[in-house]
This record gives structure tokens, sequence and C-alpha cells, in this order.
């Protein structure tokens, strides 16, 4: 007869344990030491723990994936086509292996193209994006808090008031759009899960940017007498000034290629309209008019990109520009993307101008902020092994 | 938060969408259903700002209960009956998770509600959580668990194991094809809302009762996320049926949804519940009453049946003939019973049934012993090589099964085999519901209705087509599926590693009759032999026996 375990003291039944000794180390037998996880090549010489959880998430049938994908679209393709950039990595081109009866399983060796060769050199899984962004809103939330205790909005003068109402909010709407609509968007497309867990920490990112400067917003209605909380809505709705960033951000959205999207985003507009705005005017300008709060809250969303969002994108793409089979296909597919989104770029950082001059405590001249912009962005570009274009 | 409340916080992040005014966000996804009404508000009331902290919050609880079974010893009292099992699902489901956190931007145009969105985006990085928070645990299961075998090559063997492939829809199907159909519906509506309380709480608590407190520990932090998933599915189902061209749509995609997600989650997760576990107290919940509680009473009464005064069709009829299937028609027993037959097609070790078992099964599901008692003894008997072969290839009373086309389980339920010519091919499918999903609804067009968006099936559904042929030796080296000395095999059909005489290698195999794909056979037979095979496969069972000799 089968008995239930019962609690003497409680009447209850409850599982027994039992010792097993099912642990490591406890019997030696074929693959007993073998505790690594065999199916990929690290990028170095042992295997990080972004690795372990990251890499071949994702299947591919050139590798293991036998019976390839299981459902597809209305036109028949499943999976993550490699075609859905026009970058190609070595190997994009070998076909998937021919699968039929008696065919076998069996793929390229590992990694059959270079594709998979990308790591995220921030090395993002759950534990670390949670981890950096937390310590991100806690910080920003202690700044606003602090600068509220010790009234600090007091000392802001009506124009800069008007100033942060207004560009500052104007900002989270390109961080809220580019966020989802740009980068989670592409998260659904890249070829690897490497690429794509990068792109959604990003993603996540940016959003979590634009509702830092919402909170931020809500915070200035309460304490700043005559902060108007929707003055950002009409900026970014009709603000001449604003409409060519809205414009380019909005184009940036329509990207059908992840790859030029990413690009676009991280290569060309960020460095050109982001930090131009970011780093060569609010960072600027803000302590000359008494403000010490708002850099950083926007330093914040700054040291994302500058030091997180940048560096990934850097990584993916400096791949694809030396890539042993494609780096001339790759890199000429760069250059078209840079012609068409540069001037693009320049003319939304231009018509930006007139917020160069609408505070007490003026900035550096605007042609300067554009320069050093673009100096930036030029290194970024020489970087990846590609030709500097004409930033006029 | 600091002073601001919730709400007022999540009421202001609205203000930060905006239409577009000079370029249209690119489509990449279609769908037809259609969105004219009824935008409904974002259920989540999500803010990043307080999200992330108590993400992290909740990382510190689960990192923290890992550290603490590593120092307290938890793998000496884990059962390798359970933990064998782990090596399949920890391999599945890390998939699932990511592709949902893919399938998240199908929904951005096709439902064009950009307060929704927000709470999809919040979504896909949960998924991103999920996804590497297991395969974390994966790992720290290989580095911990007495045989890393399976663990160590998990992602190389679940892409080309058959139980994987099977599992491999429940990821597939939320990334393709009409995006309402695939994000929401399949995804949020039924995956998510019915079945993962069986994954991620009825199989963590069957994990604790088996030594293993881990698996409770992440999978419940996970479940705590999906409570906010369920509410996104539910927000754009509210929204699609207020368009009444919708509900056409509506009843097709949760006929499929509901009857995939049963014949994919059920057989992995009953049988892990079932056959993966060394606790056999007479009142612990069987899977068949779990699947009472939390899908039939909790989903399919709590949650589906309010929404038919909305105009939702509901499948009745389906939702009770799974339940048929589990109670009377074995479903649970005939998958665990298949896989155990192709244990050496695995790469996890199957510990053979007890006296205690049997017991077990016999008080919880009368009748189990008549039907699957003897087998379960032969396995037994079989589990050890002794100059014999592995149980598929030796006469133990069982035909082995052909594939259903569609949810690629086998058609393990004999008598409700259905046979058809589809896309020129002959095909079997375990049940009409299967063969409606593949002749009927995967279709450009559906009862007279354009359906240009949905998806299609694709790929080599029938594992063995791809060995046809083959010698078993070369199958089992061509998938990977062996250990480090380059012999033995890593699937055992016992728990037996002390002694290396015990355990099977690539030399036992050689001497097997070679695979023959059901399928192809199927193809090449005349058309008389087609209908002779299926006049008697639809009278052989219950557990897998031939048919009887007509009288």
């Amino acid at each position: 007869m089968t008995t239930t375990p019962v609690s003497p003291s409680t009447g209850r039944s409850v599982p027994k344990p039992a010792f097993t000794d099912a642990e490591a180390g406890a019997r030696e037998f074929p693959d007993s030491g073998n505790r690594r996880f065999t199916y990929f090549n690290p990028a170095k010489r042992k295997q990080s723990h972004y690795e372990d959880v990251t890499v071949e998430v994702q299947p591919d049938p050139r590798h293991y994936l036998s019976q390839g994908w299981l459902y597809g679209f209305a036109d028949g393709t499943g999976g993550y086509p490699l075609e859905w950039t026009a970058l190609k990595a070595w190997g994009s081109d070998r076909p998937e292996p021919e699968r039929f009866p008696g065919s076998g399983g069996k793929g390229y060796d590992w990694p059959a193209h270079g594709w998979h060769e990308f790591r995220d050199p921030n090395e993002e899984w759950e534990l670390t994006l949670y981890r950096y962004n937390s310590n991100v809103v806690r910080q920003v939330n202690q700044n606003v808090e602090n600068a509220r205790q010790a009234k600090a909005f007091e000392q802001w003068n009506p124009n800069w008031t008007r100033f942060v109402e207004r560009n500052i909010g104007a900002w989270m709407h390109v961080d809220h759009g580019l966020g989802l609509y740009l980068y989670a968007n592409a998260q659904r497309r890249a070829p690897t899960n490497m690429h794509n867990n990068a792109i959604s920490v990003n993603s996540m990112h940016r959003i979590r940017a634009a509702q830092d400067l919402a909170l931020y917003n809500l915070t200035l209605s309460d304490v700043v007498p005559g902060f108007d909380g929707s003055a950002h809505l009409e900026a970014w709705d009709s603000d001449p000034a604003w409409q060519g960033v809205r414009e380019v951000a909005e184009q940036l959205t329509g990207i059908w290629d992840w790859a030029e999207a990413v690009f676009a985003g991280n290569v060309v507009f960020e460095p050109l309209v982001g930090e131009l705005f970011r780093s060569q005017l609010v960072q600027q300008v803000a302590p000359r008019n008494g403000d010490f709060v708002t850099p950083t809250v926007v330093g914040a969303a700054e040291y994302d990109f500058a030091e997180r969002d940048l560096r990934y994108t850097t990584a993916m793409f400096d791949l694809l520009t030396t890539d042993r089979e494609y780096a001339d296909h790759n890199k000429a597919t760069m250059r078209a993307w840079l012609s068409a989104w540069v001037p693009r770029a320049i003319r939304a950082a231009r018509a930006l101008q007139p917020l160069w001059s609408q505070t007490d405590a003026k900035p550096p001249r605007f042609e300067d902020s554009l320069d050093a912009a673009k100096s930036r962005f030029a290194g970024i570009v020489t970087d990846l092994h590609l030709d500097v274009p004409k930033l006029s | 938060m600091s002073r601001q409340s919730v709400a007022k916080a999540h009421q202001k992040i609205q203000e930060l969408s905006w239409e577009p005014q000079y370029h249209q966000p690119v489509s990449h996804y279609g769908t037809d259903y259609t969105f004219r009404k009824a935008a409904k508000k974002d259920p989540l009331k999500q803010v990043l700002r307080s999200y992330f902290p108590m993400q992290e919050e909740k990382d510190h609880r689960v990192y923290g209960a890992q550290d603490g079974a590593i120092r307290g010893n938890m793998f000496r009292q884990v059962q390798e009956r359970w933990l064998e099992w782990q090596k399949l699902f920890l391999s599945i489901i890390p998939l699932p998770e990511i592709s949902a956190a893919r399938a998240m931007p199908l929904l951005f145009r096709t439902v064009p509600n950009p307060e929704l969105h927000n709470g999809q985006a919040i979504q896909m990085i949960d998924e991103v959580r999920h996804s590497t928070i297991q395969q974390n645990l994966k790992r720290l299961y290989m580095n911990n668990y007495i045989d890393p075998a399976g663990f160590n090559s998990s992602l190389r063997n679940f892409q080309n194991d058959y139980c994987g492939t099977i599992g491999r829809q429940f990821a597939e199907g939320f990334i393709t094809g009409d995006a309402i159909t695939a994000a929401s519906i399949y995804l949020t509506i039924v995956a998510e809302t019915a079945f993962t309380n069986t994954l991620f709480v009825a199989m963590p608590a069957e994990a604790a009762a088996n030594g293993d407190y881990l698996l409770p520990t992440v999978f419940h932090s996970v479940q705590s996320d999906e409570s906010r998933h369920i509410s996104n599915g539910y927000a754009t189902l509210l929204m699609a049926l207020s368009d009444e061209s919708n509900h056409q749509l509506l009843e097709r995609d949760l006929r499929y949804a509901w009857w995939n997600n049963h014949a994919v989650v059920d057989a992995a997760i009953g049988t892990f519940i079932e056959y993966g576990t060394k606790d056999r107290r007479k009142d612990r919940e069987s899977y068949a009453e779990m699947w009472r509680r939390w899908i039939y009473d909790d989903y399919y009464r709590s949650y589906l049946v309010p929404l038919e005064k909305y105009g939702l069709v509901i499948p009745h009829d389906l939702i009770e003939e799974a339940w048929n299937r589990i109670w009377n028609k074995g479903y649970v027993h005939e998958v665990a019973q298949f896989f155990a037959t192709g244990w050496l097609a695995n790469y996890w070790r199957i510990d053979p049934m007890t006296d205690k078992d049997f017991e077990w099964f016999e008080y919880k599901y009368p009748g189990w012993y008549d039907r699957y008692g003897k087998w379960w003894e032969n396995y037994n008997r079989l589990s050890k090589p002794n100059g014999h072969h592995p149980i598929v290839a030796e006469d133990v009373d069982y035909v082995y099964p052909h594939r259903c086309w569609t949810c690629m389980v086998p058609c393990l339920i004999r008598e409700d085999m259905v046979m058809d010519e589809v896309d020129g091919q002959w095909r079997t499918y375990c049940s009409e519901p299967c063969h409606w999903t593949d002749a009927t609804a995967f279709r450009p067009t559906y009862q007279g209705r354009e359906t240009p968006n949905m998806g299609q099936l694709i790929g080599k559904r029938e594992w063995e087509t791809l060995y046809h042929g083959w010698n078993w030796a070369d199958i089992v080296s061509d998938m990977g599926y062996v250990r480090d000395d380059g012999k033995t095999m890593v699937a055992q059909p016992h728990l037996d590693l002390d002694d290396p005489k015990k355990m099977w290698t690539l030399d036992h195999l050689r001497r097997m009759p070679p695979v023959q794909s059901p399928n192809v056979v199927l193809n090449e037979m005349t058309d008389a032999e087609r209908q002779a095979f299926a006049a008697d496969y639809v009278r052989q069972g219950p557990a897998g026996r031939p048919a009887p000799a007509e009288s």
C-alpha cells in the first residue's frame, strides 16, 4: 500500500524529503565533468555569463534547426530572415541546408555565418538591465526630490521656465517615439538573439528617458509657479524649431530595414541631433540659468546613449564594416544610408537654432555647438571605417 | 515612486505619444482584423520609475534563493527523475519567452492605440527577463546537478529533437502570420492566460515536492509578470470584439489557439507532472485535477464564458473534448508512453515506473494499469542493455504512431486519427481540430472570406522524414546526443549512473533495424493500401496496442 506521509505534529499531508545525493561530483561517468554549454564558441577564451544566457536561444536553420521554421507569414517566410536588412555578414549567401527524406539534420558548423559573432559589449541580460535602470531611476528621483526640498527651482527665471516646459518637454516625444517604433520594432527583426536583446535594452533606455522627462515635468508643474505642464504638446506639434526634429523622428520610424533603422538612429541622429540638444545645449545652458537639476535628468539619458547604446552599436556595425566577405558591400550600403540621413539630421539640427537664443544666460554659439556635434559624429563614423560625409 | 501617485504619473506619460504629421511608421506586419472603435485604456498602469526597482527587488529574491540553494546543498535532495525532465522543459521555454518579446511589435501598427503600446513595451522587456533568467537557471542546474549531459547541449538538442519541435510551436506561433492571431489570441489570450497557470504555477509546485525549490523561485517570479500580460491581451480582445467583422476571425483563432495549446502544453507539462514526480501521496493533485481547477474553472468558466455576452464565440466543444482527452482518452499517459518509447532520440534520462507509481496511477486514473501497466513493466525490463534492443524495436504490443502534421504530437488516440491529402501530400492528424487547422484555418480564405494575412504551416514537420532509412546510431550521432566519451548516449531509459555497463552506447543501437518514416511510407502506398492502413489505425490502442484481429 502507498502511504501518505503525514506530519506528526499537524497531521498535514506533506511531501517527504529524501536524500538522493544528486549533486555535482557525487559520481564519475561520461560527461559528468562537462559543465559548459557545448553548442557555441565563446568570443573569448572562456564563455561569459552573458553568452550563456543569450547565445543560440533564437535558433537558426543553418545550425541545429533541422526541421526548419514551423510557422510562417502569409508568404511562407518564417523566423528571422537574413534578408530583413541589406547588410551581409560572411556566410550570408550560403543556402539553408536542404532537408528531404533521409537528408539527416546536420547544418553548417557553428557559427555558420558572421551574424552570430556579435556580442553586446555591455553584456546586457535581465540582471544587468534591471540593476542599471533601477539605479538610474533612483538617482533621478533623488536628484529631483533633493532639488524640490532645497527649493532649487526658485532660482529659475521665467525665460528658463519657458525653455524647460517647451523644449525639454518636446524632447520626451522623441525618446518615446523612437523607443517604441524604431527600437522596440527593430528587436523583432535582427537575425540573432544577441542583436535583438541589445536593441530591446536600447528601446527601454529611450522609453525610460521619455518617462523620466514626463515625470520631471509633472513635478515642475507642482512646484514651479507658472510652469505650464502641457506646453510641450504645442511645441512638439507646431513650434517651427521642433518640426525638423519631428519630421526626422517620424521618418526614422518608417525605415523598413532594421539595421538601417538602428544605424540612422544611433550613428547619425543621436550624435548630430540628440547630443547636440542634450550635451551642447541643455547641459551648457542650464547651469548658467541657475538650474542644476535638469542636467542630471538629461544626463542620465546622455549616459545611456554615449556609454551603452552607442557602445553596442559600434561593436555591431564594426563587425560588418570589417567583415571578411562583405566589408565593401556593407560600407557601400552604409555610405548610402549616410547620404540619405545626414542631410536630414543636419536640417533638423539647424532648425533647432532658435533655441540657442531663448534663455537669459546664453549657451555657446550655435555654430560652435553644431561643430562639436559634427566632430563627435565624424569620430564615430571614422571608428566604423567609413568616410565622413560632407556635413554642411 | 516619489510623491506622485502611480495613477497620476501614468496619466502624465500618456502625453508622450503623438500622431504622425509627416511620415507614417513602417508597417511590417498585417492583420485581417479591423480596429475602428472603442479605444481601451492601458490596463497595466505601469510606470518605469517604479517598474525597474520592482523587478530588481524580485531579482534580489531569486538570486538570493539560488545562493541559498547551493549553500544548503539542495541537490542532495533533488529527485533525478524530476530534474531529468527539466532538461527538456528548460531547453524549450527560453525560446517561447523571447518570442513573446519579439511578438510585441506585431501589435504596434495593427492595434492603433498608443496607450496599449506602453504596456506592450513593458511586456517586451519582461519577456527578455524571463528568457535570460530561465537560461540562467538551466546553467545553475548544469553546474550543480549530478548529470550535466543534456543541460550542456540544451539549445542544440532542443532545436533538432522531436519533442523540442513540438514545443517550438509555443514560440513560433507568437511571431508569424496574422499579427492579431499570433501576438494577441495565441500568445496572450490563450497561452498566457490559460496555460501559464499549469506551466508556471502547477509545475513548480511539483518541483518543490521533488526537492527542487529553485524552479518555483524562478517561475513564480516569472508568473508575477504574466498576470500583467494577461491584462494586455484582455484589452486588445475587448477592442477586437467591439467590431463585429472580427467575430468570425476571433472564433477561428480561439479554436486554433485553444486546441494547439492543449495539444502541446498538456502533452509536455502533463508528462512532467505525472511521470516526473516521486511524490505519490494520494491526496496530491493529479494533472487532471490541476487542469480542472486551473484551466477549466479558472480560465474557461471564469474568464472566457463571461466574454460570451460581448459576442465572443467560445469553443465549448473543444474545451470539453480537451477534458475528454485528458480524463477519458488518456492523453497524458499516451504521450508519456510515446516519449519513453522514443527515449533514445532524446537528451534526458527517463526513469522506469515502479509498483508505487502504478498504485498511484490506478488510484488517480482508475483502469490505468490495464491500459499501461504491462507496457511500463516491459520498459523496466528492457531498461538496461542485455542483448536486446531499446524498447522501440522490441515486440511489446506497441505500434509506432504516425505524427500529427499540425501539432506534431503523434496521433496517439488512435480512433481520432484523420488522414487527408492536403497540398498534394497525404498527411495524418491527431484529431479533427488539428486537421481543420491545417486544411481550413491556415489558409488565405476562410469560410469564403479573404484572409490574406493568415500564416502558413511550414517546415519539415515530421521528424522521422529526415532520418528515413538511417541507422539509429547514426541518427543519435547526427543529432549530437552522445556523451564526451564519444559513444555513451546522453539519453538512458533508467537513472543508474553507477556502472558504465548499464548505460546504452551507440554500439547497442548499431544492431537495430533502420528507421522508417511513417509519412514517407504513407505516401508510397497505393490508395487501397492507405485506406486499409487508416481503417486499421483507428482500431488500434489504447496504449498503442495493435488493432484486434477482425472476428
